[in-house]
Formats: structure tokens, sequence, C-alpha cells
């Protein structure tokens, strides 16, 4: 009887064992890709602060006898019409491509940020009015309304940044409203209030701080979004045509030379991927890490 | 159910007008002079410049343009292409059957891998099928189009020769387009209904189905799936306005004929009626999708009918 019950609990152990590995195991997956994600972000944003330093060529260097040439050991991404080592363009390329990408985020985050503010916590006439506004320009797709802005604006790297921030502003400015309006109605804030604070105060030291890591999760994600958009943008040619051309504007010009040479538009798009990837996978965690449900059972 | 209508209809044809005045107002502000589309700035006299601005009615203040746009608009004029001087109204009827075809096709392709992946992802959970689910949805948010197109075009037309590489006659020039514009589609809607599955299958109303002896597949396929749907069909609504938006590049990298062509030609010619025209014409299409979502909410939620 006894050694029946001792079976039947060292069984139970081993059952139990074997979960938490397999769940250690799980959890040790997720980090390491988060870990991958994080290398693969570094990485590029260090090509775009010392490119000099990762790139074998300089990125106007013309090699007039390596015209075309297929992926080799010493032109790791081929070499396109002109003669240049891709992989050397795609790494000076990077500090255009993050430029728009973390500029543009910066800039619509602030005012999308500013306005939801001011309009969740003044709320009244000036919530409605400025969510109205909020509303129409979400019905105009955000590419569509980056291409009119920098349409107008002319071709140029500014111009893009801008145009891809203004298209971002109704989000930001939805969720931040949102989190405002929660805070605001809770207990804290009502003792606070009753003990004297003033508005400002209030806002500054309690509302705030409280309501801003949903925002920066959204800014996160928002900087892929953002690269895909100015990208998209400099492909179609409102790039500035720049010596240096950024990932987009490379992409369009390998667009010529597809039949004879797959590997000048590969490299480019495989960069804007791998970190528009590497940045989802951050954005993803950070936000399960928030989600008070997910972080139990991750998966 | 008719009052409920007629709000809706009336709230989004003030949003149509509010978009309307937005992007005037921003075409407007910004800088840059219709006249310089069409005199050469080297040669032109500053009185042809007066003379045009003057005949274009560019000289007025914003809201006597606007009214004037507006007046002209409803009537079905879009005004003329500041370049060819065609109506800018024919050019979207024209080209216009070619966007829809690709907005469609791109949408059904959304919708359908969409939705098998992201409940198949859900009720095999942690299994090989979520995996490789997850890892498509990462990738469909991740991808340029203009790389993925690429890529597709290298493969099944220079490599295979099995579609057309561009064009916009028949189905097959479709294929490729629709694939890689519908996979960014798949990917949103993915991650989506996964995650309001997942996050249902933790409800408690799932236990007491358990506890009273329902099969898994019966939770899963009736119970859950159903209220997964809901967020998933406001998720449509913006998959189609994105899928009619992503045209603009799909159609430069495929060489198809379609507004979104137009609108990028014409951003290039600097031809702002043509750049306004589209726009207008595109957010009135998306406010009118959004519209047949919101209403087809009382079909599938029982809970919205009651209320309202």
């Amino acid at each position: 009887m006894r050694e029946a019950i001792t079976a039947k609990a060292v069984w139970r152990e081993r059952g139990r064992r074997q979960l938490a590995s397999l769940r250690f195991r799980r959890i040790a997956a997720a980090d390491a890709l988060l870990v991958l994600a994080g290398a693969v972000v570094l990485l590029i944003i260090a090509c775009a602060i010392v490119p000099g330093w990762i790139a074998p060529y300089a990125p106007t260097e013309m090699l007039t006898d390596n015209i075309l040439k297929p992926p080799s050991t010493d032109h790791l991404f081929g070499t396109d019409y002109f003669g240049r080592d891709i992989f050397s363009v795609v790494v000076h390329g990077s500090r255009d491509s993050l430029f728009i990408g973390f500029a543009s985020v910066l800039i619509g985050g602030l005012a999308g940020g500013i306005i939801g503010a001011v309009s969740g916590y003044v709320g009244g006439i000036a919530d409605t009015i400025l969510m109205r506004c909020n509303d129409i320009l979400m019905t105009i797709p955000g590419i569509l309304l980056a291409l009119a802005i920098a349409g107008a604006l002319g071709p140029g790297m500014f111009n893009i940044v801008l145009a891809v921030a203004v298209a971002s502003i109704p989000g930001y400015a939805r969720v931040m409203r949102a989190q405002i309006i929660s805070i605001k109605s809770r207990t804290f804030i009502a003792a606070s209030s009753s003990m004297g604070a003033s508005p400002m105060h209030i806002f500054w030291r309690h509302v705030l701080p409280n309501a801003l890591s949903p925002l920066l999760v959204m800014a996160t994600i928002g900087i892929g979004t953002s690269i895909l958009t100015g990208s998209g943008l400099s492909f179609l040619g409102l790039g500035l045509l720049r010596e240096v051309p950024d990932w987009g504007t490379l992409l369009s010009q390998g667009r010529g030379y597809l039949t004879v040479a797959w590997w000048m538009c590969t490299f480019p798009g495989l960069a804007i991927t791998l970190f528009v990837l590497a940045v989802n996978i951050i954005g993803d965690r950070l936000r399960d890490d928030m989600d008070p449900k997910k972080r139990r059972v991750r998966g | 159910m008719a009052r409920l209508l007629a709000g809706r209809v009336l709230s989004s044809a003030l949003v149509i007008l509010g978009s309307l005045v937005l992007v005037f107002a921003i075409l407007y502000v910004l800088p840059g002079d219709p006249t310089d589309t069409i005199l050469d700035p080297a040669v032109a006299t500053p009185e042809m410049v007066a003379n045009l601005r003057a005949q274009l009615g560019v000289d007025q203040p914003f809201h006597i343009q606007f009214i004037r746009y507006f007046e002209k608009m409803i009537q079905g004029d879009f005004g003329q292409s500041l370049v060819t001087s065609e109506p800018v109204l024919d050019k979207i009827v024209e080209h216009f059957p070619a966007t829809i075809a690709l907005t469609v096709a791109s949408s059904l392709v959304s919708v359908t891998v969409g939705l098998v992946l992201g409940v198949l992802s859900a009720v095999h959970r942690n299994r090989l099928i979520d995996i490789v689910a997850r890892i498509i949805g990462l990738f469909g948010i991740s991808m340029p189009t203009f790389w993925s197109g690429i890529l597709l075009i290298v493969l099944f037309s220079l490599q295979l020769g099995w579609f057309p590489a561009m064009g916009s006659n028949g189905w097959r020039t479709l294929v490729l387009p629709a694939i890689t514009l519908g996979i960014v589609g798949a990917g949103f809607i993915v991650r989506m209904v996964r995650s309001s599955m997942l996050d249902i299958i933790d409800e408690q109303f799932i236990v007491t189905l358990r506890s009273k002896g329902l099969t898994e597949r019966a939770i899963m396929y009736r119970h859950a799936l159903r209220n997964a749907l809901i967020p998933a069909v406001t998720m449509i609504g913006m998959i189609v306005g994105e899928m009619l938006a992503g045209t603009v590049v799909i159609e430069t990298v495929f060489s198809r004929q379609g507004i979104g062509r137009i609108i990028s030609d014409a951003l290039m010619a600097k031809d702002l009626p043509v750049v306004q025209g589209v726009i207008f014409f595109s957010a009135i299409v998306y406010v009118a999708v959004n519209l047949l979502v919101d209403l087809s909410y009382s079909v599938i939620d029982p809970r919205v009918r009651r209320s309202t």
C-alpha cells in the first residue's frame, strides 16, 4: 500500500518536472527570439551610425570591371549596374531609412500624444472637435494621405518624414485619449484632487506617467510601420535623389534590372524586412508583457 | 433598424464631407502652385501667371475655392487634369475597374487565409500549425509589398513562367498582385483572430460549456469562433481600405493600369486636381465599405441588434 502511494507520488513528481521543463523550454525559446530580434535591431542601428566601419567599400565607389556581378565572397550582395558593392550601399543606406522610421514616429507620436492627451483630459467641446477631426483623418488610408502630403511638398527626406508622421497621428491620438480617460476616472486621482492638487499637477504627476506605456508600445511597432510606409514612398520616387540611396530608392533602381540581376532588389528588401520583423517581435513582447492576462501564459 | 440605418448613413456622409474639407485644406496650405505645372517658370511672365491663376480660380480665398469645387463635384465634375486637361472623373471611371478587381481579389485572399489560419492557430495552440501561422502573420505585416511582389515576379514569372509579371488584362495577371497584397491583410487578420479567440477561450462561459459536456469541437467552432468573429469583421473593413491604398504601390510594381497608378503618376507631374479627385474617390469608397461593415454587425451579433 505504502509502496503504491510512493510510486504514484514519483510519477506525479516526474510529470510535474516534465511540465516545468516544457514551460521553461517554451519561455527560453521566446527569450532567444527576443534576444535575436534585439541583436538584429542593434546591428542595423550600428550600420546607420557608423556605416564606414562595417561596409567594405565606399557606397559611391564604382568598380567598373565588376558590373552586375552576382553575390560572391568579395561582394556579399553582388554589385549593381554602376559596379557599386550592394552590401556597402545597403549598409550606408540604412541611415536614411532608419531616420525616416525614427523621426516620423517621434513627430507623429508626440503630436498624436499631445492631441490625445488634451482631448482626453480637457474633455468637453475640445474633445468633440479634436476627435471628429481625428475620425476624419482616419477615413483616409495612411499611405494615401502620406502620398498626398509628400506629393504636394515635393520629393525630399524631411517631406517623407512629415508625410508619414502626419498619417500616423490619428492612431496615437486615439490610444492616448482612451488611456487618459480611463486613468482620470480612477480613485487615486479623485483622492489627489480632494487633497487640493491642481489639475495641472494631477496631470503631470499622476495621469501622464500612467498613460505613457501603451503609447510607447505603439510607437515601437510604429517604427516598423513608418519604415514600410516611408520606403514605399521613396520606392514610388518621392525620395530625394541622394548620392547614397535609401532602401526604398535602392529597390526601385533595382526593379529595372530584375531579369538580369535579382540580387539588386532582393537584399535591400531583405534589410527592410529583417528590421521591421525584429521591431515587430520586440513590440509584440512589450505589448504582451503589459497585458496582465497574457503575462501568466505566454504563447 | 431604419433609424439606425439613417443615422449611420448621415454620419458617414458627414465624415466624407469632413475628409473633403481636410484634404482640400492640406493641399491648399502646402506650398506649390498649380501654375508651375502648366507654365514653364523660366519663360512665364507675371501677367501670364496671374491670368492663369484667375482662370483656374486659385486666386480666390479658401472657402470660395472649396464651395466652387464642391458644387461641381456633386454634379460629377472632379475638375480637369492640369497636364492632359482630361476630366478627372473620366480618368477615374476608366481605371477604377482594374483597381476594384485587385482590391476584391486581395481582400478575398486576406480574409480566407487570415480566418482559416487564425482559427486553426488558436484551436491548436502551440502546435506546428500555430507556429507556422504565427510566422506567416509576422512576415505578412513585416514585408514591404514592393519587395514581396518583386520576389514573386522573379520566382513565378521569370523563373517558372507560370504567371505574367505585368499588365492588367485577364485573371492571370491578377494572381501575383492579389497574393502579394493579400499576404499583408492575412497577416493582420491571423494575429487578430488568434488573439481574440485565445481571449475568449479563457472566459468563464467556455468553462461552463466544457462542464456541461460539450465536445471541444463544438465549443471552438460554434461558440468561441462566433464571438471572435466580431472584432475580425471590424478589421475586414479596415483591410479593404488598406488593400485599396496598397494598390498604389502594387500597381507600380506590376505595371498595372489603375487609380493607384494614376495617383502616383499625377504626383510626379504635380497634377493636383487628379490627386485630389482620386483621394476623395477612395475616401468615399472606404467610408462606404466601413458603413457596410458597421451594419453587418447587427446581422452577426444579436446583442447589437437588440441594443439599437
